[in-house]
């Protein structure tokens, strides 16, 4: 049994705590957003934050994230209205859609670390992202748009 | 091309043979084909004594509804990979039915055999459904001009309709009201339906328009659903265990000792396979797929392997090469009389061998499905682009009809060609059927990859004669590969005027439109790769590889008479001959090649001093097939280190002219993602077979391309109202030969094989120093 805050409530969980987060996430926790791509930590469509940092769920055993604070694309913002996802609409960013929460994901760690990210910043930080149908120039677009939107507004929630 | 034709598809629906429907069910109308033109009338009578039983009495195929709040709601049949087509075909039938925008919805459909041929491949969907769906949102549109004109009490001439709502001078009429109203009943012959006239293109209000695609907005939540997040009560997992050779393995032994420490591991199971799909696979299941994939690890299987277990990447490539060394082989799709002579005479004669390596499809959803019996049905609930050929194959597996099977639809977390494939189905199906309930069966990235059905490595040799003043007088293109129709559906294979059995997927790209003089194009099937693998059909198939042939071939062909590479191309490029077009798919012919290329050119600044180490290279094509031309031109502009030989694409500009574009901002969105896959696969893809496997299975050593790597991109479309074609896969076809051209601008080195790696340029350039 591992306990953890999982999008602002807490769950306790059955599976092994060997097991990968990303399946308990999905399979025992049914939130389907968190995909599966590789398995290896190396395409990151299993991004999720944890303690608001991006992390691999695929290769993060559920027992290391007892006691912390999980979120996945379902809690990063309650409307679905993150300044990321509101550019990844204005953008049409996904074309298949698969990879495209944990892009979203790591971006959204992108902007906090780099409020002004350049197209090095962002060719850093996304390298671990694959997106198979290759939506990498919308994605550079939209992680720029939303930063321009966020220094405008004010840091988003 | 009869038999692929948009007009006339298989399965028997053909709209120009059938009767389209207006009719009445339930609160609302339906319009769409009948099943049989004949009967038709009776089944309109009779529906009128038993409207209730509208639906059990005659079965037409359904395009679209209208409700009484005037809500339209459009089936759609193909599969939404990434291409947003379930938006381009409403828009195609909305712009025509002069329908509320606001007011239409889009329903994926499953595997009913009155859809007809479903397969959503080779760029065909907007092509093949744009003649249909104008049709029948034509004939919507008709009906209620005539029927709210009655309500109006006025003459339908002196109605319009627009916006969900027919109007005569100051009044109008909502089309809800006139379902609800009206008597909408309509029966039309197919002559009646060709006399409704479909608006000119100065006429359209969506088609050419922006939209936000319908898909886009749960890919942006983590809310859309793909094959993988299927579920059914009482499912439990499974995950293979994949033999050593594709074919021919047989299990020995399974040992699951250590598995079953897992708790809830529930046990291993050989599956019996009669259509011979996946022969030798250990299912291994669990109550998590957790547990099943970390209890196949454990589970050991003793096989006898096949016969293809040491086989190699050269071993495929140099059975091609014998192939190709044997005239005798294969079958020749254009054979000119001719072209002996013409060699015979030739002044200078030009002989290269061009050479790709296999290429894995890496859709980022490993192939998975959920398999389960209900009422006497097998559901297999899958993410799948031909489910006309998917299905067969499972019943087969499964040793029972084909009407107790049905594939259920799901967002495809990438096609690519992978997912025409239905294989995967079928483990699937066997692993639910082997223990009488609900399975879901994930293979991981590794299983995937093993799994795969790649794009063959080719072989190509291509041979041109010249005449006086470097005047091409003749060209042959002979290519050797797997060929995937030939595995995954026979019945699509094509033959040459003696007989000869080809894939025109294998080919398509050699029969170019340049005029070239006496012209043979000879297709080999490599049955070494057929033994080996399942060849497969990967974003834009044997294109893929014929056109880094051709426009290789051609920029060299144009520096061994001293010509400019571009105006070498345009000069072949007369649209005269069989290069003329046709109506209505390739109108104009080679010339809107040549368009596309000069305006390529003069965008990426052909010609123009560069900097050092600095080139630009051209490529131009026609898509994939001539039956449905895209036109396409690419400018690639690269860096070379001529130290390392690391490549850098710096710009790609890309022209393209599809006729008609539906949907600009998708359009533009499959170009981009084209073009990059042409450009990872050009320089970052590319696998080789060792021990008869894959031997890349994971991103530890197979390295699409990722975001720092993506140059500049740079698209135009020429305007067109020529009949829409394909864009999914065409961009891909120009881009690695665009780079190869511009390779040798920049550094003198002549790239002859995909992909090419820095040490390939490096030892092109200096062959001294190879090792």
């Amino acid at each position: 049994m591992t306990e953890f805050n999982l999008n602002g409530r807490t769950v306790s969980v059955h599976s092994n705590e060997e097991a990968p987060l990303l399946w308990v996430i999905r399979d025992e926790l049914g939130l389907k957003g968190t995909k599966f791509g590789c398995g290896i930590g190396m395409c990151g469509a299993c991004t999720v934050h944890v303690d608001g940092r991006a992390t691999r769920s695929c290769i993060t055993a559920v027992g290391a994230v007892a006691g912390a604070e999980v979120t996945t694309i379902e809690g990063l913002d309650p409307e679905g209205k993150h300044p990321l996802q509101i550019a990844w609409l204005e953008l049409q960013v996904p074309q298949c859609g698969y990879c495209q929460p944990g892009q979203i994901m790591q971006a959204a760690t992108l902007l906090k670390d780099y409020p002004s990210p350049t197209d090095q910043d962002i060719n850093a930080v996304m390298a671990g992202s694959l997106c198979r149908c290759m939506t990498y120039l919308r994605i550079r677009k939209a992680i720029k748009l939303a930063a321009a939107r966020m220094r405008e507004g004010g840091a988003h929630g | 091309m009869d038999s692929l034709s948009p007009h006339g598809v298989r399965s028997g629906l053909d709209p120009s043979r059938r009767n389209f429907l207006i009719t009445m069910i339930g609160a609302g109308v339906m319009l769409g084909y009948a099943r049989s033109a004949s009967s038709t009338l009776d089944l309109i009578l009779s529906e009128r004594a038993q409207p209730s039983n509208a639906r059990e009495l005659f079965e037409p195929t359904i395009w679209y509804g209208i409700d009484r709040t005037g809500e339209v709601t459009i089936n759609i049949i193909r599969a939404e990979m990434g291409q947003h087509v379930g938006t381009s075909l409403a828009r195609i039938v909305a712009d025509e039915l002069e329908a509320d925008w606001a007011k239409v919805r889009i329903v994926g459909v499953d595997s009913d055999p009155k859809w007809g041929l479903m397969i959503t491949g080779a760029s065909w969907s907007v092509w093949q459904s744009f003649p249909v769906l104008s049709q029948a949102g034509a004939a919507g549109r008709m009906a209620l001009i005539e029927e709210g004109a009655k309500l109006l009490g006025v003459a339908p001439h002196s109605c319009t309709a627009r916006n969900g709502a027919v109007h005569a001078q100051e009044r109008s009429i909502g089309y809800g009201e006139i379902v609800a109203r009206g008597d909408l009943r309509r029966s039309y012959t197919p002559e009646q339906l060709k006399k409704i006239p479909v608006k000119a293109p100065a006429e359209r209000r969506l088609i050419g328009r922006d939209t936000m695609a319908l898909d886009v907005p749960s890919k942006t939540n983590g809310q859309g659903r793909y094959g993988i997040d299927a579920e059914v009560e009482g499912m439990i997992y499974a995950r293979p265990k994949i033999p050593p050779t594709r074919f021919g393995s047989k299990v020995v032994s399974i040992d699951d000792s250590r598995a079953k420490r897992l708790p809830g591991y529930i046990r291993s199971v050989a599956l019996d396979d009669p259509s011979g799909t996946v022969p030798g696979w250990v299912m291994v299941y669990a109550e998590s797929f957790a547990t099943a994939s970390q209890a196949a690890d454990l589970v050991k299987v003793i096989w006898s392997p096949g016969e293809t277990a040491n086989v190699s990447e050269q071993d495929i490539q140099q059975r091609a090469a014998q192939l190709i060394a044997d005239p005798g082989q294969g079958a020749l799709l254009v054979d000119d009389p001719g072209i002996e002579a013409a060699f015979a005479k030739a002044k200078l004669k030009l002989e290269r061998t061009y050479t790709t390596s296999t290429v894995m499809h890496f859709a980022l959803e490993p192939v998975n499905g959920l398999a389960f019996e209900k009422d006497g049905i097998f559901e297999v609930h899958t993410g799948n682009q031909w489910q006309s050929v998917a299905v067969p194959l499972v019943a087969k597996a499964l040793g029972r009809s084909e009407d107790k099977v049905v594939l259920r639809t799901y967002l495809l977390g990438g096609g690519f060609g992978r997912r025409l494939d239905g294989d995967y189905c079928v483990p699937a199906a066997l692993a639910a059927k082997a223990v009488g309930k609900p399975v879901k069966m994930v293979c991981t990235r590794a299983d995937d990859m093993r799994f795969d059905c790649p794009r063959s490595a080719s072989v190509q040799v291509l041979r041109m004669a010249f005449g006086d003043g470097g005047q091409v007088t003749a060209m042959e293109h002979h290519a050797a590969a797997g060929w995937p129709t030939s595995v995954i559906s026979p019945g699509f294979m094509y033959k040459d005027a003696r007989g000869a059995p080809y894939d025109p997927f294998s080919i398509q790209g050699a029969d170019h439109w340049y005029t070239v003089g006496a012209q043979r194009v000879r297709a080999v099937r490599n049955d070494l790769a057929h033994r080996a693998f399942r060849p497969g059909y990967l974003r834009s198939v044997g294109a893929g590889w014929t056109n880094w042939a051709v426009e290789s071939f051609m920029d060299e062909a144009a520096h061994a008479v001293g010509a400019d590479p571009v105006e070498f191309r345009l000069r072949l490029l007369d649209g005269v001959g069989r290069n003329s077009g046709s109506a209505p798919n390739a109108v104009g012919g080679a010339r809107r090649q040549a368009a596309v290329l000069r305006r390529v050119a003069e965008k990426a600044g052909w010609g123009k001093p560069l900097p050092n180490d600095v080139g630009l290279g051209v490529a131009s094509t026609f898509g994939q097939e001539r039956a449905m031309p895209t036109w396409v031109a690419c400018a690639a502009r690269v860096r070379v280190d001529s130290t390392t030989g690391y490549v850098t694409v710096e710009k790609l500009t890309l022209v393209i002219d599809a006729g008609t574009i539906i949907q600009p901002n998708s359009a533009t969105a499959q170009v981009e993602g084209a073009a990059l896959w042409g450009l990872s696969m050009a320089l970052f893809e590319g696998s080789e077979f060792v021990k008869g496997q894959p031997k890349d299975t994971n991103l530890n050593t197979y390295n699409p391309l990722r975001m720092g790597d993506v140059p500049e991109v740079e698209i135009e479309f020429l305007p067109s109202s020529e009949t829409p074609v394909g864009l999914g896969e065409p961009a891909t076809t120009a881009v690695a030969p665009a780079i190869g051209n511009a390779i040798f601008a920049a550094s003198g080195a002549r790239l002859r094989h995909l992909p090419i790696r820095p040490e390939d340029v490096r030892q092109t350039l200096r062959p001294s120093h190879a090792t």
